[in-house]
């Protein structure tokens, strides 16, 4: 039997829920009759629109989708005005305050706390500069994300950002392919770096080189069934295509449209494309595209560029991520700045906005390492901007752990969240800053931090692995992390290895600290990188190397932040919730 | 009259009647043998995977892991709450729970 959602999204799904949005932010949050609040919140994800957890009723988290993280100058300031104007909570963070904006590990934008009265004039403000928010979240296209210096980048091979743009363009409120069987996660490369993350991507395109007619022809490999979520994360699956540029969006449509047909539309926990692969592998996925979803002879596999990958690679130097400053094909520059979890407050938007028009062209872009880049910077600007006040916490020279640090959204908004994440790991990258020094020739150190199994923040690829789960500490349930070691991507990609279970969320910081210590006095040599360190070494070894500890690191999230309305709040009892609320914020009284 | 039971994204909740009473991330207190052979187990529900009514107690099927043994395992029919007079009233996780034997009015 199809499930309850299959039923809402043939009922009504796609660009015809815009008008019924408009609707209800008319008629206000009371107008969504309570008996169809499922499946009203269910459609509006097709929309970019997330219903908020327990506790935060009527409140919307707003996921805005620009394709390769490119926006255009104009479009990241218009953004914080949206966040200044809409994005305010009932109680403040005590790291962010109250309005700020998410850089998100697929190139997005979130907002949160918004309220659905406010959706229409936030779209409108959106498409005034040629934003949108369609399809970022739901089953369909996702944001389709790419190297971020697309165009601007010394290593690139093919043009990524005109794919992924044109990918956008074709597939974003396409009929066809708006009602998947499931989320569908499109990634494009064009460089040798690998910055593209296809591996943990539905549908990959990957540099590639092929002779065609006794030319060589530049293009895209083409791999399928990536993916992290539910203890089940897979590499994307070489089908032994090779696409010309020409031909690259047949391509992307046959496949979407054999996943449409093909996808399991009966249990959602199947349906993701990566469980089609594991079911039929890639001959069978490559016959069936060729027999059924494409009117032309498929090229096989050509030449890829996968040797060279450095991108969240687990090296222990090199680039491997667009935080500096770097020189652009054109002579410009471009200046990766590193934002820890993510998160910008709406008054240092306002700065790097500013900053981003002053001394580059205004474009600012977003990367799956959650940090930001301008790009464009005239030589002599270089300095200037550096030394902008803002440029001191946004930095482009931050400090490895901080670097590192990659957080999902966690137990502040997020429903399937067992733990509190961003503010936990900002306190972490603090606290190994100030008392955790890195072995010598240890330039990168990747720490990624996920409230669950969904793994937004994809912890599998990092160096350390931190995964929210509970344990009971002196009796009482307390929130802990598993920890993996030795994920990174690269030629040959590899998921951390859980190596220790349950660690208390307090004992970690100290976890780490020993780890370090003991892994700089183990390893061969300064050459060796801890993702070579752990790949050699069993884990019953590694669980050695671990050792948690309580330091003078002080954790306030150990009691069960998601039974709170807000973990944060001065009264943080799901009682104390003000939610629902009205447009102005007053609350709605509920019956029970 | 009939009540609307559902799991709601992805598993993290159990929805009755389109609100969102049972959420996952909870630790449950379940007795030995039902998950595992810890006395009691304490069990993270770490996601819903389906939920029905047999009689008048609403039960869910769900992936957990024990905080002491670590055994990870789907659990079946794990009584969630009751409905009393057409409200449903939710069961705390921290009192002993055992799953129900029984078959009848399942509906997934
Ligand atoms: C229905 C439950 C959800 C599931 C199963 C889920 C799963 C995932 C997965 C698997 C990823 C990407 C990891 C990869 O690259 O493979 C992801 C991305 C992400 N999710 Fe979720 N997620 C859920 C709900 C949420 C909610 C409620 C929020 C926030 C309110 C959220 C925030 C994010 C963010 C920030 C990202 C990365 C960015 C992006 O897609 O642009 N997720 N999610
Ligand atoms: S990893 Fe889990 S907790 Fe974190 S945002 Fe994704 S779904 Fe939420
Ligand atoms: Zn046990």
């Amino acid at each position: 039997m199809p499930s309850d959602v299959e039923q809402w999204k043939d009922e009504l799904y796609g660009t015809d829920i815009r008008a019924e949005i408009e609707r209800f932010a008319e008629e206000g949050w009371d107008a969504i009759p309570d008996d169809e609040h499922d499946a009203w919140f269910e459609r509006f994800k097709w929309y970019g629109l997330y219903h908020q957890r327990a506790g935060q009723e009527s409140y919307f988290m707003m996921r805005i989708g620009p394709p390769g993280g490119v926006l255009e100058p104009g479009q990241f300031r218009e953004i914080v005005e949206i966040a200044d104007d809409f994005s305010r909570g009932p109680a403040e963070n005590p790291v962010f305050g109250n309005g700020w904006i998410d850089v998100t590990t697929r190139q997005a934008i979130q907002l949160h706390w918004i309220r659905l009265e406010d959706v229409p004039e936030i779209f409108d403000r959106l498409e005034s500069v040629g934003l949108s928010t369609v399809q970022a979240c739901g089953d369909s296209w996702r944001n389709i994300v790419g190297c971020p210096v697309a165009g601007k980048d010394k290593h690139e091979h093919v043009d990524a950002d005109a794919l992924a743009t044109e990918l956008h363009d074709t597939f974003k409120r396409n009929e066809a392919h708006s009602n998947l069987p499931r989320k569908w996660k499109v990634s494009v490369t064009g460089c040798d770096e690998g910055c593209g993350q296809g591996d943990i991507n539905d549908l990959a395109f990957e540099p590639a080189e092929k002779e065609i007619d006794g030319e060589t022809v530049t293009g895209y490999n083409i791999r399928v069934g990536g993916g992290l979520s539910r203890n089940e994360p897979r590499f994307a699956r070489d089908i032994d295509v090779f696409a010309t540029p020409e031909q690259a969006v047949d391509v992307a449509g046959g496949i979407s449209a054999l996943f449409r047909d093909n996808g399991d539309r009966e249990n959602r926990y199947n349906a993701r494309i990566k469980f089609l692969m594991d079911e039929w592998g890639p001959e069978k996925f490559r016959e069936t595209l060729q027999e059924e979803f494409v009117d032309f002879e498929l090229h096989t596999a050509g030449e890829d560029l996968r040797e060279s990958y450095s991108y969240n690679a687990g090296e222990a130097d090199g680039k491997h991520d667009h935080v500096g400053v770097h020189e652009q094909p054109d002579g410009n520059y471009y200046v990766g700045l590193n934002v820890l979890v993510g998160r910008i407050g709406v008054d240092e938007a306002y700065d790097l906005a500013d900053a981003a028009d002053e001394y580059g062209s205004g474009e600012v872009r977003l990367t799956q390492r959650q940090n930001i880049v301008f790009t464009d910077v005239p030589e002599e600007n270089v300095d200037d901007l550096r030394s902008e006040d803002v440029l001191e916490h946004y930095s482009p020279d931050p400090h490895p752990f901080q670097r590192g640090s990659i957080a999902c959204t966690g137990t502040e908004f997020c429903s399937l969240s067992i733990v509190e994440t961003k503010n936990r790991q900002v306190r972490y990258a603090r606290w190994l800053v100030d008392n955790v020094e890195l072995p010598d020739g240890v330039e990168n150190f990747h720490v990624h931090l996920s409230g669950c199994t969904a793994s937004c923040a994809q912890p599998q690829i990092a160096d350390v692995s931190l995964r929210g789960m509970k344990t009971r500490k002196d009796g009482e349930p307390v929130e802990a992390l598993d920890i993996g070691l030795g994920g990174g991507l690269g030629e040959d990609p590899q998921f951390a290895a859980w190596i220790a279970e349950r660690v208390p969320a307090d004992e970690v910081p100290g976890a780490i600290a020993n780890l370090l210590e003991n892994f700089e006095e183990a390893r061969d040599s300064e050459a060796q990188s801890f993702r070579e360190f752990v790949a050699e070494r069993e884990d019953e070894e590694l669980a050695d190397l671990i050792e948690p500890e309580e330091t003078d690191y002080d954790d306030p999230f150990m009691h069960n932040t998601k039974r709170t309305w807000y973990p944060y709040a001065e009264e943080d009892d799901l009682d104390e919730s003000p939610a629902p609320a009205q447009a102005d914020g007053t609350p709605i009284p509920s019956d029970d | 009259m009939a009540i609307a039971l559902r799991t709601l994204d992805d598993g993290a909740w159990i929805s009755v009647d389109d609100s969102r009473r049972v959420s996952v991330s909870d630790v449950w207190t379940l007795s030995r043998g039902v998950f595992c052979e810890c006395e009691p187990a304490y069990v993270l529900l770490e996601g819903f995977f389906g939920t029905g009514v047999d009689g008048s107690v609403v039960v869910a099927d769900a992936v957990g892991q024990c905080l002491e043994c670590g055994t990870r395992d789907s659990i079946d029919r794990l009584p969630v709450g009751r409905i009393v007079d057409g409200e449903f009233k939710p069961y705390s996780p921290e009192a002993v729970q055992s799953t129900l034997e029984s078959d009848a009015g399942r509906q997934a």
